[in-house]
């Protein structure tokens, strides 16, 4: 009963299916109209839902935001694309003093059911703003959920389960895995599929726990194979605020090893927090320091050195070897 | 300017019509002679062929990208031309014709395209910025430094007069509407060169604006003109008197160019998903070049060694920017921990060293080690 998806095609069946479903779901943005977007994650939405839902925006980030604010006070549930990463910056203001802070400032009388989804990474051979991984930002921000997909069976389900969520979401889509393919049984009920916010172990093992999220679990996976030294698991974070602690710290205490790798850069990143809380929960069980491998603390370089900049399978099985060797 | 209701036609200003007859206009008069239109033929030709030898890179696999100039040819050579050498322009990331009046060497432009750097020259070597890719973002900074400009008290006729360059889409960003309002309440030394393309990506001009764009100005107090971008000549005189206005401290101007994408938006856009072809069809007959080419034959200031002359000079360019992009160096891996800042950081120093010893351990590993 499967259908063969791409995480594009995943998403886009996904937010068919939630459109369907909730006549007050509109998707808004750049280019989401006509040309279906850049990457093609609207494409036909438009020619069946008209423009009334499908909004080709004039081209403001912060406009988007800011308007899809005042679309869900009045009952809306905006899905706003942000055409590429770097171009979510424009509205930096509107999603973290306004967005991420309406249900506290109204004592919980405004609900935000917005989804901004973001294609975001790097690894494929962009010019500038076009491959960063802006997550750290987001998930410093009370107020917003973070998630992002590695998969196209998340990426069907994810999606609606973001839709249907009261909270604001950023939903980030690892746009260098887009074509990546699986079969997705579509027809099955939303209630079963796993929960937005948990963690899931997408590789059993006992030496090592492999942290990664969105573009990194399939390099994530790749290293796992690749290191016939050592059996390791793959947990796969999904959601990034908040984070699945129990998952993560149910498969540490197993393995005795923590190694995170994330395309962001590695201070203030992602894995830093997690590292800490890890540490806190599992000390007594841990048998060498939580290690991070991450994009370096500079800009985004050129795209001749991406694949330098980026954490890669030799750069994660570099550092498995270096929990190893505590 | 004259003033139009919203049902008449906003007037154009155009000095040479599509068949290549030159009109003049009472506004806007031209003093330019034969040889400095043939240089500008020229210029419209080179730049074409640059921009034709990259779109073709693209497809061979040399640039990751390329946003096309193709129909814009007048509007920054007419513009680019109108600099002066003080001026400082701050362009978009498609302005390849201005640079090229601005001396970039087209392998410059390449350099970042094809991902071996994220910027190329030196602004200040060129007066002309960087390209900005962050849409509406250098309008601010083209302000800013005409306040500069202001504050070293560099106006008069040998002053210094700032352009920025932007499209129909970036007017809808805040960024630029800021700087209209900045511009105007300092009364900066600045011309907004807006050229409306009549896309962003797939959005025509009707997504962002009600208003024709040029009309903007008003609401912000300061004059806006309409320019047909497709007239060389119009664009550089028009373009010449708003800097020339601007120099002399009176302010800033907006000039729409109205001219056409001829291409795709970038190598990676399909626009037959959203314009018909008829629109393109339409806009040939417009052509930038053909209406200069059109004027030279029609009063025989140019003969066919001229042209076959610029011909030649075109085919050898293309060749030259073929062999130089392939030629164009790849980065040093820890290139990538460069000038992040002005002082030493031992965040970064470490970071460096120890990813210097982790390409060290490959030595010797194979050819790809460190890959
Ligand atoms: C802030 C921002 N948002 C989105 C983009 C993606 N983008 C690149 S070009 C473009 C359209 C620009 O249209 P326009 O300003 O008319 O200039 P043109 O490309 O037609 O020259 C868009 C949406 C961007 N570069 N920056």
């Amino acid at each position: 009963m499967g259908t063969n998806l791409t995480i594009g095609k995943a998403i886009n069946a996904g937010l068919r299916a939630s459109m369907e479903h909730d006549p007050k779901v509109l998707v808004m943005g750049e280019d989401v109209g006509k040309l279906g977007g850049v990457f093609r994650v609207t494409d036909g939405l438009y020619k069946d839902f008209g423009a009334d839902r499908v909004i080709d925006t004039p081209l403001a980030e912060s406009g988007i935001v800011g308007t899809a604010i005042g679309m869900a006070m009045r009952g809306y549930r905006p899905v706003v694309e942000i055409q590429f990463d770097g171009f979510f910056f424009p509205a930096a203001n509107q999603t973290f003093t306004q967005l991420a802070k309406m249900r506290r400032r109204s004592a919980g009388k405004l609900s935000m059911p917005i989804v901004m989804r973001i294609p975001y990474g790097g690894g494929i051979g962009a010019v500038e703003h076009h491959s960063e991984s802006p997550e750290a930002y987001f998930t410093h921000t009370a107020g917003l959920r973070v998630v992002t997909v590695a998969n196209p069976e998340d990426a069907y389900w994810m999606i609606q389960q973001a839709i249907r969520s009261d909270d604001p979401v950023i939903f980030l889509e690892p746009k260098r895995r887009y074509y990546e393919k699986a079969e997705v049984d579509t027809a099955a009920p939303i209630e079963e599929a796993t929960p937005m916010g948990a963690a899931r172990v997408a590789r059993h093992g006992t030496d090592a726990t492999l942290l990664a999220y969105g573009p990194m679990v399939k390099t994530a996976l790749q290293a796992a194979e690749a290191d016939t030294d050592h059996s390791i698991e793959v947990v796969d974070l999904r959601s990034l605020s908040p984070v699945d602690y129990p998952t993560i710290v149910e498969s540490v205490k197993r393995t005795g090893r923590l190694v995170i790798a994330h395309e962001a850069p590695l201070s203030g990143g992602p894995g830093g927090e997690i590292a800490a809380r890890v540490t806190e929960e599992c000390f007594y069980h841990l048998e060498s320091p939580v290690i991070r491998v991450a994009a370096f603390d500079t800009p985004y370089p050129q795209s001749r050195l991406e694949e330098h900049y980026l954490p890669d399978l030799d750069r994660v099985l570099d550092g498995v070897d270096r929990a190893f060797a505590y | 300017m004259s003033d139009t209701t919203a049902h008449e036609e906003p007037e154009l200003i155009q000095l040479l019509t599509p068949e290549g007859e030159l009109t003049g206009h009472p506004d806007y008069p031209l003093d330019i002679s034969a040889e400095e239109i043939r240089a500008l033929y020229r210029d419209l030709v080179l730049v074409r062929r640059v921009d034709s030898e990259a779109v073709s890179l693209q497809r061979q696999g040399e640039l990751g990208l390329w946003a096309s100039l193709l129909g814009q040819e007048a509007a920054q050579i007419g513009s680019g031309r109108a600099l002066g050498e003080r001026d400082m322009a701050f362009p978009s990331y498609r302005e390849h014709g201005v640079a090229w009046c601005r001396g970039i060497a087209p392998k410059e432009l390449l350099g970042m395209f094809r991902g071996v750097t994220n910027g190329g020259w030196d602004p200040h070597e060129h007066g002309f910025h960087l390209y900005t890719i962050v849409i509406g973002s250098q309008a601010l900074h083209a302000t800013g430094y005409a306040m500069g400009v202001q504050r070293d008290g560099a106006v008069g006729e040998d002053g210094t007069a700032v352009i920025s360059y932007f499209g129909d889409g970036a007017t809808s960003q805040g960024d630029t509407n800021e700087a209209f309002n900045f511009a105007s309440v300092n009364n900066a030394p600045v011309v907004f060169f807006c050229q409306n393309n009549q896309w962003a990506i797939s959005e025509s001009t009707e997504r962002q604006s009600r208003v024709p764009i040029y009309k903007r100005a008003a609401g912000f107090g300061f004059p806006g003109v309409r320019v047909d971008g497709n007239d060389v000549l119009a664009c550089l005189a028009v373009t010449r008197a708003a800097l020339n206005n601007a120099r002399e401290g009176n302010g800033p101007t907006l000039v729409e160019a109205f001219t056409y994408r001829m291409g795709a938006h970038t190598t990676n856009d399909d626009p037959s998903r959203y314009r018909a072809s008829a629109e393109l069809d339409e806009w040939k007959a417009k052509d930038p070049i053909l209406r200069v080419r059109r004027y030279l034959e029609n009063n025989g200031l140019a003969d066919d060694a001229f042209f076959a002359s610029v011909d030649t000079e075109a085919e050898a360019i293309g060749e030259q920017v073929r062999t130089e992009c392939r030629a164009l160096p790849d980065p040093e891996p820890l290139d990538i921990f460069h000038e992040v800042y002005a002082e030493p950081n031992v965040q970064i120093d470490r970071q460096r060293s120890e990813f210097a010893e982790y390409l060290a351990s490959f030595e010797g590993v194979g050819a790809e080690g460190g890959r």
